[in-house]
């Protein structure tokens, strides 16, 4: 095989391996998605963030409008704290209330915003004053056992003062 | 006594032999250089090593990918989850799977080429023969295929993932009937460029030294017989893989443990 021909075969070689490299990083991965717009800040304080982790959209009525970038715990109030980052030209008003919410019944948790009516905005680095916490499904199902066994408590004791009532 | 004084022969042998093989390697990157001011040399062995290699990397990363997609469906299905089909086998090949297993048809496929080309050209009195000219055999003969090899096997290790995430595509898609968009679109949430892909890619780089160091050290000190070839091409195959293996649950535990 003459030089030329290997060299071309190398070449086309080393192009399809780049093409690689590019589809994994473009079409299976979030190169796309990554935003490179213009962002700014926000804080939000949860009593308790659930299984929230760094990088979870963020989203107001379903869209996503940014992404966490952080989040740490406030050692005075003992809240977590999570810092988000919006993209610029989603200004919120003042009262937009911050939930955790939960993709699907077990998927990925994110925050949901959910803008008030104040006719002022949240400026970069302000604080979401109204939020809710994640919905940990431990405490549900806690409470709801506890319900149970009270409702089921009340009924047998009723049951045996009608009883004991009679002559 | 005898015992101590084997066990104490044994354990010098084997540091003896480590070091060899670490100055072997120092020596070897110090030529390196040298192979880029003839950079001909390393296309040609580019060609041998990544060209030659490319049919089975693609048609073992394409059945890897099909098999993958299937199985993981019959359990992804059970639990709801079906639509992450994508998102399961694009981590499994980007991560371990791409990297690894290229290493180890890599391995079979050029590392016992190298070792034998090597091996004879030492037996032939070749390698003797250039020193003799006054050219480094190292910077003539090993360091073009040392740096052809580090180049290859990220692309290739990229084409076998690439051409895996296809054959699931295939499979899941056209075969299962999943929806292609919700296939990719979870695959782009869930998959990190720098964390999954930058990550694969330098582990197959470290791969690539690996094996290429493994097969080019066996040939250079094998024994100059038709048995010294043939038993060097064998520990290249196995020091290889062994040491793919082994590297990769370091490069794992450094790269992917909790953060």
């Amino acid at each position: 095989m003459s030089k030329r021909s290997i060299e071309i075969l190398v070449g086309l070689f080393v192009l399809l391996g780049l093409a690689g490299i590019v589809f994994l990083a473009l079409k299976a991965a979030n190169l796309t998605t990554l935003s490179n717009g213009e962002t700014y800040p926000l804080v939000a304080r949860f009593d308790n963030i659930g299984g929230l982790k760094a990088r979870a959209p963020v989203r107001s009525a379903g869209v996503v409008v940014g992404r966490i970038t952080g989040i740490s715990l406030d050692p005075k109030t003992f809240q977590g704290v999570v810092s988000l980052e919006i993209k610029r030209g989603f200004d919120f008003p003042k009262d937009t209330s911050a939930k955790i919410l939960t993709a699907g019944l077990l998927g990925d948790q994110y925050v949901g915003l959910e803008p008030g009516g104040d006719t002022a905005n949240l400026a970069p680095g302000d604080t979401i004053k109204q939020t809710q916490s994640a919905v940990v499904l431990e405490n549900l199902i806690g409470q709801f056992l506890f319900n149970k066994a009270a409702e089921a408590g009340s009924g047998s004791a009723s049951g045996a003062d009608a009883g004991g009532k009679k002559p | 006594m005898n015992a101590i004084a084997a066990l104490g022969a044994r354990t010098l042998r084997v540091l003896q032999g480590w070091g060899h093989a670490a100055l072997f390697f120092l020596g070897l990157l110090r030529v390196l250089p040298q192979s880029l001011r003839r950079f001909g040399l390393v296309v040609v062995q580019m060609h041998a090593i990544g060209n030659r290699s490319l049919l089975i990397i693609l048609a073992s990363g394409l059945a890897v990918g099909f098999v993958l997609a299937l199985q993981l469906y019959n359990t992804l299905i059970t639990f709801g989850a079906a639509e992450s089909l994508g998102l399961v086998v694009n981590l499994t090949l980007v991560r371990e799977l791409g990297p690894v297993v290229t290493a180890l048809l890599f391995a079979g496929r050029a590392g016992t080429s190298l070792t034998a080309e090597i091996g004879l050209m030492k037996a032939g009195e070749q390698l003797a023969a250039m020193e003799l000219m006054a050219i480094d055999p190292r910077a003539r003969v090993l360091a073009p295929r040392f740096l052809a090899g580090i180049l290859s096997m990220p692309l290739l290790a990229a084409l076998f993932s690439a051409i895996g995430i296809l054959g699931a595509w295939l499979v899941g898609v056209g075969l299962i009937g999943l929806d292609g968009g919700n296939f990719w679109s979870i695959q782009q949430n869930g998959v990190d460029v720098w964390r999954d892909v930058a990550n694969g890619i330098i582990k197959s780089a470290v791969f690539g030294v690996i094996c290429t160091f493994v097969a080019l050290y066996q040939g250079y000190e094998t024994e100059a017989t038709p048995e010294g070839v043939a038993y060097a091409t064998t520990r290249t195959v196995v020091l290889s893989s062994l040491a793919v293996l082994g590297m990769d649950f370091i490069l794992t535990a450094l790269m992917f443990s909790t953060r």
